[in-house]
């Protein structure tokens, strides 16, 4: 189900400034192997962020988001220690989540 | 059970197969809607209009409100890694999507932007090309863009 994202969770001002990075492959479905055959489409579909059992964002992404995906948004509300979750799920069904606490700023 | 899961998934695709396999036990209702939300239409376009009709809206409209901004490049080295931020200043922004035109399929990303959160999102997508990219708003129902070229100078997409 993939290696552990990266994900920093940080107070800045009142706000929480999140930063992710995935271990996604995020194959285009496009590129030719040595044998020249196409490597089949594998890339993740559906993001999550989570806190406090609320979507603070939310993502379908295609194959042309960049290999090892890395997003950075800001969300209002949150506090030092609280939670902040992350799922993806990709074409293949896989799926994974990874958790952070709020850091302070 | 993933592994029926993929076999139910590759079978169907479709909303009513999907309800079926919730119904049975086979999907968690919370899996079946991460998957069925996944919008395949919206993501096998081919330019920006059909990119605007797919995600919903009739058509859009350029707006200062929708800008690029800081790291993304004028000229990408290497178009498998090309970092792209979009802020919106329109009120009721709802979501921020980021299309590449000359990419085999147009649409590379579309986030949600929920109530509390800042409409702002940066990532990397992969250019094929030098091309047009565009940021597309959804704001209050309507759709507004902004539009800015980034040459690439070694594509992504190849191989």
């Amino acid at each position: 189900m993939g290696e552990p994202m990266r994900i920093r969770a940080q107070m800045a001002g009142d706000k929480v400034e999140v930063r992710v990075l995935m271990s996604h492959e995020m194959e285009t479905g496009q590129r030719k192997d040595g044998g020249g055959n196409i490597v089949p489409a594998w890339f993740i579909q559906n993001i999550a962020v989570m806190h406090g059992g609320q979507t603070v964002l939310s993502a379908q992404w295609g194959p042309a988001v960049a290999k090892n995906p890395f997003m950075h948004f800001r969300f209002a509300g949150g506090r030092v220690g609280e939670k902040v979750s992350v799922t993806w799920t990709d074409n293949r069904g896989d799926k994974r989540t990874d958790e952070v606490a709020i850091t302070a700023g | 059970m993933n592994s029926v899961r993929r076999e139910v998934l590759k079978a169907g695709g479709g909303v009513t197969v999907m309800a079926l396999a919730v119904s049975a036990g086979l999907l968690r209702p919370e899996e079946a809607l991460a998957q069925a939300a996944w919008n395949k239409a919206a993501f096998e376009t081919r330019s920006f209009a059909d990119t605007v009709k797919a995600l919903g809206g009739a058509a859009a409209v350029e707006n200062p409100g929708v800008r690029f901004a800081s790291p993304t490049p004028e000229i990408a080295e290497n178009g498998a890694l090309v970092p792209v931020t979009v802020t919106s200043s329109i009120p009721k922004t709802e979501s921020i999507a980021i299309l590449v035109e000359k990419n085999p399929n147009t649409l590379a990303a579309n986030f949600v932007v929920p109530n509390g959160t800042e409409p702002f999102i940066s990532t990397r997508v992969k250019m094929g090309q030098t091309s047009d990219i565009y940021a597309l708003v959804k704001a209050d129902g309507r759709y507004y863009y902004a539009k800015k070229e980034i040459k690439v100078t070694i594509g992504g997409c190849g191989g």
